[in-house]
């Protein structure tokens, strides 16, 4: 990441426009990921927005990622309780709801590490559940909470990485990332003696090593500090708008989903019981901010069942 | 690289840089199987100066341990690869790419069996060097002799990390004395005969102890063993499938439990 003072001091990084169009700066510029991308599949018009319009040719509208009717069960209690939703490419679609209201395990069926007790996952029309591998390399993800290994160097993590998600050019892909997340010094240190904050660079830098269609990211910006967080969303945005991907993004800081966040749902006990605009949902529930919108939703989620 | 082969080679790749960066990693590798070898070199020469001279003990007992160290190796070899991504708790990294739990396991073989070449060849360097082993009198017969070892310490590997991933890192402990219980009933240090009748029994149904018997007969000048290899190799590939499809039942189970997303010492076991 390029600390430099006119990054950290460009505002916010999207300024109401979905489709964001800051200027690709860097290593993540759109011109250097479309010479790999499969353009053919993709859509390259510029006009394309996050909105799930379906154009009568059916091209490229189709939702990157599509979740229908999708529930776990841990013995009794459950987890994720019938839960549909879809996003399109240049899209970030914030999952909220308070701890224990199934966004971790939403994540991980969506990742193929948990087994769903019924519905269905497609990653960019290939259902998960039947072509596992290909889904798998459309999507990646980052979270707090999966460090990579400590006992590897920072530079040796991303090369294995590069190589299981079958990276072409890995070792340029890899110095690209490392200078995109400002991780250029720590090349040659273990992942294990990084701060919290340097491993989630890590992590970031990792998860976009395939240039996924589906970016999932747990709580990507928990232990970072204000400055780094503010330049971790506006690369993340930026990568979401140049490249057509959808992001699944949970936070608990409710100004960040508002800054970043196209769209947000509600998830409380396994349930979504709210689906919006961050901008305008917190008026049209009577509430001032998303903050206060989220506090009724955690405390009363009946009344606003309804 | 076809992307299958990659994914191995990346599996491959972790483990040479875990072993490049940590003398920790490589002096266990040789040092256990050469203080083995020094130490039945020694009880080999010092039984060949007591008893009468028609035994050698360095080409039976000797032998013998060199094949048998070779077969543990190939067992530690996959657990401790196992036991890496165990550590480092990297299961949600590794199982959320598009790595396929087949190509997983040919990562953790294929290290398996090339880290256990190097520790046969340097047993046999030490055993011939010191104690003056002819570890290729076996002849031809020495290939299906390392292969069944190899295939059943694979197997036994494969079937430790079932245990481990079923009942946590804890149950490692269940996984190293795996060889101390199994080198009586593999008749590694004397022949099948030397056990009662009813353990004669359980001992055939140890695919090594086809191999050490055998050993044993071509040492005597005896007839090549095809047929009790066979029956060994039977045994062997029985075992194979068991613990594969153990290791499949365990992962599909880790699936549905959440086990593989949150697998910590905490979390299990
Ligand atoms: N492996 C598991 N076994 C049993 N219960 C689990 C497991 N994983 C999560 N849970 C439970 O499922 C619920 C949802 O958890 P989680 O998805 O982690 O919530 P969130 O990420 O929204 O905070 C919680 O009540 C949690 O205790
Ligand atoms: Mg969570």
């Amino acid at each position: 990441m390029n600390l430099q003072p006119g990054a950290a001091i460009s505002g916010p990084p999207r300024s109401g426009a979905t489709t964001g169009f800051e200027p690709a700066v860097d290593g993540l510029g759109a011109s250097a990921l479309r010479q790999e991308g499969d353009a053919g599949k993709r859509n390259m018009g510029t006009a394309s927005t996050n909105f799930h319009l379906t154009d009568q040719a059916g091209v490229s509208a189709a939702p990157v990622l599509t979740v229908t009717g999708l529930s776990k069960h841990y013995g009794e209690s459950l987890a994720v309780d019938d839960v549909s939703f879809d996003i399109a490419g240049h899209e970030i679609l914030g999952l909220l709801g308070p701890n224990g209201a199934g966004k971790t395990t939403t994540l991980n069926m969506i990742l193929g590490v948990l087994e769903p007790s019924a519905g269905g996952i497609v990653i960019d029309g290939l259902n998960l559940a039947f072509r596992r591998r290909r889904a798998l390399e459309r999507a990646n993800f980052a979270a707090a909470y999966a460090p990579l290994p400590g006992n590897l160097t920072v530079w040796q993590n991303l090369r294995v990485f590069a190589m299981l998600y079958g990276v072409s050019n890995a070792v340029e892909r890899v110095e690209a990332l490392l200078r995109e997340f400002d991780l250029l010094a720590f090349r040659h240190t273990k992942c294990g003696v990084l701060s919290s904050g340097e491993q989630t660079r890590v992590s970031l830098a990792k998860a976009l090593l395939n240039r996924p269609r589906l970016l999932l990211l747990d709580e990507p910006t928990a232990s970072l500090d204000p400055a780094t967080a503010r330049e971790i969303r506006s690369r993340i945005r930026r990568f979401a708008s140049d490249n057509e991907v959808a992001v699944l993004w949970t936070s608990h800081n409710m100004v960040e989903v508002s800054e970043v966040c196209d769209r947000v749902l509600f998830l409380a006990r396994g349930k979504i019981l709210l689906e919006g605009d961050p901008k305008t949902l917190p008026a049209e529930y009577g509430k001032a901010t998303l903050e206060d919108l989220f506090v009724a939703v955690a405390r009363e989620p009946l009344t606003l069942e309804d | 690289m076809p992307a299958r082969l990659r994914r191995i080679a990346a599996v491959l790749l972790r483990l040479f840089y875990l072993l490049r960066s940590s003398s920790a990693r490589i002096v266990p590798l040789f040092a256990w199987q050469a203080v083995d070898i020094v130490l039945w070199g020694f009880i080999s020469q010092f039984l060949n100066s007591v008893s009468a001279a028609r035994f050698n003990f360095i080409s039976t007992l000797l032998g013998a341990v060199v094949l048998w160290d070779f077969l543990v190796r190939c067992l530690h070899g996959v657990i401790i690869a196992f036991m890496e991504d165990v550590w480092s708790r990297n299961f949600l990294n590794l199982f959320a790419s598009p790595l396929s739990i087949a190509e997983y396991f040919s990562g953790l073989v294929l290290f398996s069996i090339s880290s256990s070449l190097v520790v046969l060849a340097m047993m046999v360097g030490v055993a011939t060097a010191a104690f003056g082993l002819s570890f290729f009198s076996y002849g031809l017969m020495l290939i299906p002799f390392l292969l069944l070892l190899f295939l059943f310490g694979i197997a036994l590997g494969i079937f430790g990390a079932a245990i481990v991933l079923r009942w946590g890192p804890a149950a490692e402990w269940l996984i190293w004395p795996i060889p101390a219980l199994l080198s009586p009933l593999a008749c590694v240090f004397y022949p099948l005969s030397a056990l009662p009748t009813w353990l004669q029994w359980v001992a055939r149904l140890v695919p090594p102890s086809y191999v050490f018997e055998g050993m044993r007969q071509v040492a005597a000048g005896h007839r090549e063993p095809l047929m009790s290899l066979l029956v060994g190799a039977a045994l062997t590939t029985l075992a194979l499938l068991a613990a594969g499809s153990a290791f499949v039942r365990v992962y599909h189970h880790a699936l549905r439990t959440g086990l593989i997303a949150r697998y910590t010492a905490e979390s299990v076991g």
